[in-house]
């Protein structure tokens, strides 16, 4: 599994860095910033998934 | 003097955010709605559609084709030409549309992007525990007038370079334009002196002694090389006076009035504070404090609604919370939520500027009060008084303290 990150929708809530820090980062506006590449381990699937059933914008998506 | 208004009987074709049976419960309401409308109407204010499913207040805020942000408090009737034109506004970024909006909108987002915000926390922290420490030993304490009201006018006081004895005056400014929905419109511009005169010697005294605050940045900050124009520093100013007070002030509120209500929620708050991060997500889901509008750009037919220019949008940020099509057990608060998508802060371009800032007050004023006061409750639930207009939250809310630590 992957993360799949849309900037375009993306609107700075920063619900994902504030619960996935492990994997996002806030950029200097306050949108977020993808801190991973590649296939996720189980517990990084997790805490993707946490972070995309967050985001009010589904800009995030946890893809295969 | 406020009119006397004709109560409503249909909130389907007579909508009205003011009405005292919407202002003390508006949740059953929405409720009924979205079974019956799902779109309400009303010809209160010139003319007001209210969407309160999730979807449509979602493609409302997303759509800013047909939509405009050019006044997003609903006045007394329609704003027809008088009121500031798009895109820029009366207080941009809120009141802008693309493309200004994200040339007013960027210059304000690193400021309060969390690496600024979180900065903030100990000043936060600090005013929090001063305020319940003049708390003293009473038993009954109002947790709206003592305490909630007072941290985000200190935090926004702080940024911009304001004295922090001023307060009481921005309170009052808010007042004046958030509840002043009713005035006739030369009244209000009356009632709107005051803050404006505030305002003019405050940006008087930052150029002549600038300092390092938000003010400032604003009177220095430019546009592709052109300094702001002084309307736009001052609408600015406006804006985070108003959008960063009585909001914030209504989520903390609405969040303490709910751990009055729900001992066994307090109880594992106080137990593991470590829960208090999705507890605040999920008070600002369940009651949501802010209710921004839209105007129609041109006539335009949303779903079967023939929506003419200069309509007014409530757009129902609470009601797109409670919609049982988009949560699961949307009626009900459950403290550790792992799925909470809520628009709180508004969906799309507009998303709140100050939402880093509001979580961290949120947060510090519920972190140092369970603290200072694990077991607590509604000292008067009668007594408890809820604001009017487009912010929800408690305006009097007696607690007593059943236990300190």
């Amino acid at each position: 599994m992957k993360i799949k990150l849309d900037l375009d929708k993306c609107q700075g809530h920063g619900r994902c860095y504030s619960l996935s820090p492990d994997l996002f980062d806030s950029d200097d506006l306050g949108n977020a910033v993808l801190l991973v590449t590649g296939e996720l381990s189980d517990d990084q699937v997790a805490q993707a998934t946490l972070a995309a059933n967050n985001c009010p914008e589904y800009a995030i998506e946890v893809i295969a | 003097m406020t009119m006397e208004k004709i109560p409503v009987s249909d909130f389907a074709t007579d909508f009205d955010h003011t009405d005292p049976q919407w202002v003390a419960d508006p949740y059953p309401i929405m409720e009924d709605l979205r079974e019956r409308c799902p779109i309400a109407h009303s010809n209160r204010y010139g003319g007001m559609w209210v969407p309160v499913l999730h979807e449509d207040v979602s493609a409302i805020a997303n759509d800013t084709e047909h939509f405009t942000s050019r006044t997003v408090v609903i006045g007394a009737g329609r704003p027809g030409e008088d009121a500031p034109p798009a895109p820029i506004g009366v207080a941009p970024p809120i009141s802008s549309d693309p493309p200004f909006h994200a040339i007013a909108r960027r210059l304000m987002l690193s400021e309060f992007a969390p690496k600024k915000i979180n900065a903030l926390e100990g000043f936060s922290r600090e005013l929090c525990r001063r305020l319940i420490a003049e708390m003293g030993d009473r038993e009954v304490i109002d947790a709206a007038v003592d305490y909630a009201q007072h941290i985000p006018v200190g935090l926004i006081a702080k940024m911009l370079g304001l004295p922090q004895e001023d307060g009481d005056l921005f309170r009052s400014f808010v007042h004046i334009i958030l509840e002043g929905v009713d005035l006739p419109q030369e009244e209000r511009i009356l009632a709107f002196q005051p803050v404006e005169e505030y305002f003019i010697r405050v940006l008087e005294e930052h150029l002549q002694n600038p300092n390092d605050d938000l003010t400032t940045f604003l009177l220095e900050a430019d546009i592709g090389g052109m300094k702001l124009e002084d309307a736009h520093v001052f609408g600015t100013m406006i804006l985070l006076v108003v959008a960063g007070i009585d909001t914030t002030w209504s989520a903390i509120g609405s969040s303490i009035w709910h751990l009055a209500q729900n001992p066994e929620d307090l109880a594992r708050l106080v137990d593991d504070p470590s829960l208090i991060p999705s507890a605040i997500e999920e008070f600002l889901r369940a009651y949501a404090p802010v209710t921004m509008a839209r105007l129609v750009k041109e006539d335009f037919d949303y779903k079967g609604c023939p929506m003419k220019k200069d309509d007014w949008i409530l757009l129902g940020f609470p009601a797109a919370n409670r919609d049982p099509k988009f949560f699961d057990r949307a009626d009900e608060v459950i403290i550790d939520r792992t799925e909470n998508r809520h628009a709180a802060f508004g969906l799309g371009i507009h998303r709140c500027l100050g939402s880093n800032l509001a979580r961290l007050e949120m947060q510090t004023a519920l972190e140092e009060f369970i603290a200072a006061f694990p077991k607590f409750e509604l000292a008067d639930p009668s007594g408890v008084s809820f604001s009017q207009g487009q912010v929800r939250g408690p305006r009097v809310l007696p607690i007593r303290i059943l236990e300190r630590s």
